[in-house]
């Protein structure tokens, strides 16, 4: 059940002589990797064994007997070859070499890199030379480069030894660090010789990672100074951003209670790469404006409503309110919300809470109370935040935003194999010949994940990419499809069509793994290519060639994101998925399977801790009473058995007068959910509302107390990310003030409401989890390491758990994957005279969701600071707005003012709002249509009128 | 006199136009492609296998033996790539043989094609010598235009296309992976090796990558055979060449004679050293060649005998210096051109020859001191053989080469306080004999 490179090759050896002692290497090792691995060090500056070796430092020449000495870095060993790895002359010439380097080198006392991490590798060479007063005349300078917000570019101290080129180009496949010029005049370039901060970087801090000296060296986030490693407190944790879950090391300043910097961990998936959010976007928790006691919200801000200007809407001039204008920028204005509340003690506010929570249930019954968990939390409190819910509020209304972005997913991989976790890990495209990315911007919203994408095309797998955006994946793409929002269905219809015209199908495994083949032949019959293509706008010559190249591959992969899910026919979308891996029997052996990429942290994590309304934790379905009775046994209580509400239904159900209590934690649907409008009205409906989160949000300012938790940062939890790797994230700083972790808040709620709980510490809620969830099965705080285990893992001592599922049976109850046919359905709002062109809505590389942590990020909001709208230059001509001038984005729902941005990106027709920014809050004008089986709402498509200000530019 | 000249690859030049295809194809040209094309491409291959024709770019290396490395059989394109990158100080013979009689090359670039089973060659020509380029586009025109070029040459079944590709103006892009890397349309700087260019070259394919005048040396080998070709020059070095004269003499330009002519006969061809001087020091084969003397002046110009003389034959590119040079400048002189051409890419290189052309500043301009001496011969030690491809240590050949016949040279620099030398009397509009 794992994956392996193929070992049964027979390895040739060669046997040389290093040093005058005997080595048999595998043929191709170089000298360097020979040595080194002999425990013979050879000085080096360009190379680290992260990256192809280039031979330029030149440091590394050893002597093999030969008429030149040969750079050990590149050169491989060959049979009988005898090398001295240090002699006088060997080391004079290293000695030449870095004194002509360190000559050139601003001081120590003024070095970058000296001064602050202090780990510059040529220093350390030239005082071990004794080179550092050389007498050689010194170069004149070539300048420095601060354009970056939080990367310091010093061409004085640069070596050219090219790890940043490699870093940027090989490792993260980025392409923008090169050479420009000649000679003693060659210096790194970004793009054409651009400053860095208005290149085509995207600020990942690869380079800085890579630097040995001071060229390129990381600045300091709001004034906390970057002190040598050995002086700071490193703490190994994982990126709270997205659901790639890279590993990596926070470095405390302790002395001022702060972060000072964060680096790459090496971890089996991520390889210790991170982006521009994971190593500078972790000062958010460090904000003034976080939580640090309870509030409770006083009698004169009865009754509920927004409370600040914005969130009431005023500044929408649809409104007819004239009046202040809103501020620029995107945060709730604490000096409009704070008046309403007052302080409160702990005991105060829990024992409101529990009062108004237990009054509700007692006055309306089960089904009025709900809760919205968070898949920013860990596991831990996933799962003590559905068992509250369902012991004590004793429904099962628990949800969380993973009904925002793959429940249709989840849906469709659970009816078709079993399992709603990915089938194989994103690292494993390197085994695949052919991978579709569809429906996803991973350049934006999985950085790491694409890296690997990126990496395996240079290495020969072919990349197909359909999306309607032409994000930069199409860069890095094979073919290409800009499809027309919504036709997904139609498109892999055509290509299985073509695929099973042309006999390209997998038979054994159909007849052997499957089952309604017959039943999906019939329906992709009605749409052959040609077909295809009139809904799709894609050629059928374009859509024959991709069934070839799909149907030919020996191994073939798909990974999906939004853009699958968030549609009305989000569960169809994601069945043709499945149906096309399936009858290619490209799922279960290394390089083929499915894999919907997760989006948050702890998205995978939160659904399998029993976060959504359907399943108890590991899937265990509510309604089957052989799975529900475990729990009630394990928790001691009944429970119910109706399937409870999901988010949108929830919402729906409060406006009707059903759910009339909330507890929400850390979740902020004021922005993230579809039409706002109608969620304003809901939350305003609520007879009470608890939230519980680090920053007021929007969504506080509809609650009656407000709960001050702990970050991501505060707290030791596990997080399970898109590959199914359970990861330990441990407590990188002392919480502010009076403010709690989540598990500890909703265990204090929980005895409150009588239910008895004495769980000492996330372990033991774990120790709890695994025993009820099979999945999780021999995991532990004391295996899961420093990287984390993969589930299902028998042996998480040795094993890094299971790769590739489903070699040989899917979990559904006969094994078989089980096929079904979906029929193309056009979206349900479609453009028409008065709202002409189709809204698709996203994220952004450097913002998270609605934004309360990535805002508060200096790095994130300098480099990302507006809101726009991104349109095709046809289209802005034709509107007649330019780049940067105001517009005005119209839906039936509701009306934003934002910037214009002319993008090459979209396709004419259409255009793209990212959902960060509540100035100009993009769930204003989605429609809160949902998938009927997934139940999540059509983010992806709606018709707008976008509109010129005549304002001028602002 | 005449007779030591063996005009072969120059025999047209003096012709009517002679870069027209009509003045080519008078004087027999293109009869050997048609004799070529119905050879099987391994005859062709042994053909200048067994004429000993060595590469005239400066390596020597056998060509046929090149060629013979390109696998064949293996179903990835081939490719000829020619390197008319000709840029080294002194060395002045492609881009006269392609201005005078463009079509020499390309018929030898249409016989080679064929020989190693490639369908696309290109010719990289130095970016600056425009009308070098206009010409080879003229020229290559025509060939199309009469069939060679293009689809089934002469009903053979054989296609070529080929691609004159102009340089940016870098030195480097004369070795030949930087060459390579150019022509993909990256930065011009040496790949490392292995792999070679001829089982990984041009786009990751098998390439031969030959200078200009050896591909011109192939048709006049299938014309007269291999015999023929071999008879000329010395036992290892076979053929004739060019050989470009130029400095303080009184009739520089290209000399075509076999190998291993001596300095002195070539000197006695071309009017001899300036009038009323004499011979001081002079490069074998272009800048990158250590220096020699008068006391070499019967050395045969042929790879083996200036091997032994302690310099290399290079591109043959004899630059005569008279008594009037001061060698410190000269020497000077170049490495700023290494300095100005390294491509910085690996550190000895880089770093090593902006310190050199420091250090011989200082010791022109009288601010050296005698360990400057030590430190530049210390230096060139740590660049020869160190650095990543072969400019580090063809910038150090003149140094060392300098220092060990003109030490006192040098030495007088430190003690008298600069330059002894008037530097205009060694220009060539200097009156002969007014300094002396």
């Amino acid at each position: 059940m794992t994956v392996t490179a193929d070992s049964s090759e027979r390895v040739d050896t060669v046997s040389v002589t290093i040093d005058g002692r005997e080595l048999d290497v595998p043929e191709g090792t170089t000298i360097w990797t020979a040595a080194k691995e002999a425990g013979i060090d050879i000085p080096v500056l360009c190379h680290d064994e992260r990256y192809d070796p280039v031979g330029v430092c030149r440091l590394c020449v050893v002597d093999t007997g030969g008429r030149v000495f040969a750079a050990a870095c590149v050169r491989p060993c060959e049979d009988g070859m005898e090398i001295t790895t240090s002699s006088d002359e060997l080391e004079r010439s290293r000695a030449t070499l870095t004194e002509l380097l360190v000559v050139d080198q601003p001081p120590p006392g003024a070095d970058p890199k000296q001064t602050t991490t202090g780990d510059n590798l040529l220093l350390d060479l030239a005082n071990g030379f004794d080179v550092l007063s050389s007498e050689l005349p010194r170069g004149h300078g070539r300048g420095s480069d601060l354009s970056n917000p939080v990367i310091a570019v010093d061409h004085d101290s640069c070596i050219l030894c090219d790890r940043c080129v490699r870093a940027c180009d090989d490792i993260q496949g980025n392409d923008v660090i090169g050479r420009t010029g000649k000679g003693y005049s060659t210096r790194i370039a970004f793009d054409l010789d651009d400053p860095m901060g208005s290149s085509s970087c995207v600020t990942c801090g690869e380079c800085v990672a890579a630097c040995p000296t001071g060229a390129i060296t990381n600045k300091p986030i709001n004034a906390v100074p970057i002190r040598p490693r050995a002086e700071l407190d490193a703490v190994e944790s994982v990126c709270p951003y997205c659901g790639v879950g890279c590993a990596l090391t926070f470095y405390v300043d302790r002395e001022r209670g702060a972060i000072a910097f964060a680096d790459g961990r090496d971890q089996p998936g991520s390889q210790g790469r991170l982006c521009v959010k994971g190593r500078y976007g972790w000062d958010y928790a460090a904000s003034p404006q976080r939580l640090t006691v309870p509030l409770i919200r006083i009698d004169d801000a009865y009754p509920k409503g927004p409370l600040s200007g914005d969130v009431r809407g005023d500044s929408d001039e649809q409104s007819g309110r004239s009046g202040r204008r809103r501020k620029p920028g995107g945060l709730v204005p604490y000096d409009e919300v704070m008046p309403h509340f007052r302080e409160a003690t702990w005991s105060e506010a829990l024992d409101l809470v529990a009062d108004r929570l237990s009054g509700i249930l007692a006055e309306h019954g089960t089904g009025s109370l709900a809760g919205f968990g968070s898949a920013k939390c860990s596991n831990e409190e996933a799962y003590l935040f559905q068992k509250l819910v369902r012991t004590g509020f004793r429904n099962n209304n628990v949800d969380h935003c993973t009904r925002l972005c793959h429940a249709s997913s989840v849906a469709a991989l659970f009816e078709g194999i079993g399992s709603g976790a990915v089938s194989t890990t994103y690292g494993d495209v390197i085994n695949s010949d052919v991978a579709i990315i569809t429906g996803s911007n991973p350049t934006s919203n999985h950085p790491v994940a694409s890296t690997f994408f990126k990496q395996a095309r240079r290495l020969g797998t072919t990349i197909i990419y359909i999306d309607p955006r032409a994000g930069k994946a199409a860069d890095h793409a094979d073919i290409f499809c800009q499809i027309k929002p919504g036709t997904d269905v139609a498109f892999y219809n055509s290509v299985m069509h073509e695929i099973i015209r042309s006999e390209l199908v997998d038979r054994d495994f159909i007849d052997e793994r499957t089952s309604n083949y017959d039943a999906l032949a019939a329906t992709v019959a009605e749409y052959p290519p040609e077909r295809g293509e009139q809904i799709t706008g894609i050629s059928a010559d374009v859509i024959r060639q991709i069934a070839k190249v799909w149907g030919e591959a020996r191994a073939g992969v798909i990974f999906w994101g939004m853009g699958i899910s968030q549609h009305t026919t989000g569960t169809d979308n994601a069945r043709c998925l499945i149906a096309l891996c399936s009858i290619t029997g490209n799922v279960g052996k290394p390089g083929t399977g499915l894999h919907p990429l997760r989006g948050q942290n702890n998205v995978q994590g939160a659904s399998d801790s029993g976060l959504i309304p359907m399943f108890l934790p590991d899937y265990q379905a509510v309604d089957s009473s052989d799975l529900r009775s475990r729990f009630e046994s394990a928790w001691g209580t009944e429970l119910d058995p109706k399937r409870g509400l999901t988010v949108t239904e929830i919402i729906g159900s409060v406006l009707e007068d059903g759910v009339r209590g909330m507890y929400m934690m850390g979740e902020n649907p004021f922005l993230s959910d579809p039409n706002i409008n109608k969620v304003r009205k809901a939350l305003s409906a609520l007879d009470f509302l608890v939230v519980q989160d680090i920053f007021v949000t929007e969504t506080a300012e509809f609650a009656d107390v407000i709960l001050p938790a702990t970050s991501y940062l505060e707290k030791d939890g596990t997080y399970t990310n898109t590959d199914r790797r359970v990861q330990l994230g441990r407590k990188v700083l002392d919480p502010p003030g009076q403010a709690r972790s989540d598990w500890e808040i909703t265990q204090e709620i929980a005895n409150r409401l009588g239910l008895g709980w004495s769980y000492e510490s996330p372990r033991e809620v774990f120790e709890e989890m695994v025993g009820l969830m099979p999945s999780y099965a021999n995991l532990s705080y004391d295996n899961l390491g420093s990287t984390g285990k993969l589930y299902p893992n028998a042996d998480p001592e040795h094993s890094d758990g299971t790769v590739v599922m489903f070699d040989e049976r899917f979990n559904t109850a006969d094994g078989l994957a089980h096929l079904v046919p979906a029929e193309w359905l056009p979206a349900k709002e479609l453009p028409n005279e008065e709202f002409p062109m189709v809204l698709n809505t996203g994220r952004l590389l450097e913002h998270w969701h609605t934004g309360s942590m990535t805002r508060r990020s200096y790095a994130l909001d300098t480099i990302a600071p507006r809101a726009e709208v991104y349109l095709h230059a046809d289209d802005a001509a034709r509107i007649g707005v330019r780049d940067g001038e105001m517009a005005r984005v119209r839906s039936r729902r509701g009306s934003i003012t934002l910037h214009v941005k002319v993008s090459a990106r979209e396709a004419p027709g259409n255009c793209f709002i990212p959902f960060h920014f509540r100035e100009a809050a993009a769930n204003l004008l989605t429609i809160d249509e949902i998938d009927p089986v997934g139940k999540i709402p059509e983010y992806k498509f709606c018709a707008v009128a976008v509109e010129p200000l005549s304002e001028a530019r602002v | 006199m005449t007779d030591l000249l063996t005009p072969v690859l120059s025999d047209n030049w003096d012709q009517d136009r002679a870069w027209t295809l009509a003045s080519y194809e008078a004087q027999g040209g293109y009869d050997a492609l048609g004799k070529a094309l119905v050879m099987p491409p391994d005859d062709l291959i042994a053909m200048v296998k067994d004429s000993g024709l060595r590469g005239r770019g400066g390596a020597g290396f056998p060509t046929g033996m090149k060629w013979g490395f390109i696998p064949q059989g293996d179903d990835k394109p081939h490719y000829l790539v020619v390197n008319a990158d000709e840029a080294e100080p002194g060395t002045c013979k492609d881009i006269p043989l392609m201005l005078a009689s463009p079509h020499t090359l390309i018929e030898g670039i249409i016989i080679s094609s064929y020989a190693i089973r490639a369908n696309t060659a290109f010719i990289y020509i130095r970016g600056e010598v425009l009308h070098v380029i206009r010409r080879l586009h003229q020229a290559v025109a025509e060939a199309y235009r009469a069939g060679h070029l293009g689809r089934d040459i002469a009903g053979s079944g054989f296609d070529l296309d080929l691609i004159v590709h102009a340089g940016a103006g870098a030195y480097i892009c004369g070795e030949e992976t930087a060459l390579l890397d150019s022509l993909e349309g990256r930065r011009g700087q040496p790949r490392l090796r292995p792999p070679f260019p001829a089982v990984a070259g041009l786009y990751a394919c098998p390439t031969v990558i030959n200078n200009v005048e050896s591909i011109a040396s192939v048709p006049c080998i299938v014309a007269n055979g291999s015999d023929w070709f071999a008879h000329m020059g010395t036992e290892k070095s076979k053929g004739m060449t060019l050989y470009s004269l130029s400095g303080h003499v009184e009739l520089p330009g290209q000399y075509e004679a076999p190998l291993g002519i001596t300095l002195r006969t070539l000197l006695d061809l071309g009017g001899g050293v300036r009038s009323g001087h004499e011979l001081k020091f002079w490069t074998p084969g272009g800048s990158s060649t250590p220096i020699l003397t008068a006391e070499h002046l019967d050395v045969p110009l042929d790879y083996e005998a200036i091997t032994d003389a302690g310099s290399m034959l290079g591109t043959k590119a004899l630059q005569i210096f008279d008594e009037t040079t001061c060698v410190v400048r000269a020497v000077l002189r170049w490495t700023e051109f290494y300095r100005h051409e390294s491509c910085g890419k690996c550190t000895p290189c880089r770093e090593g020859t902006w310190w050199l052309a420091q250090t011989l500043q200082r010791l022109e301009d009288g601010q050296g001191t005698e360990s400057d001496l030590e430190v530049l011969v210390d230096l060139c030690d740590n660049i020869l053989g160190r650095s990543f491809c072969a400019l580090g240590d063809g910038a150090t050949s003149p140094i060392t080469s300098s220092i060990q016949f003109f030490r006192d040279e040098y030495l007088e620099h430190i003690t008298g306080g600069g330059c002894p030398f008037d530097a205009e009397a060694a220009t060539l509009f200097a009156t002969a004999g007014a300094h002396a």
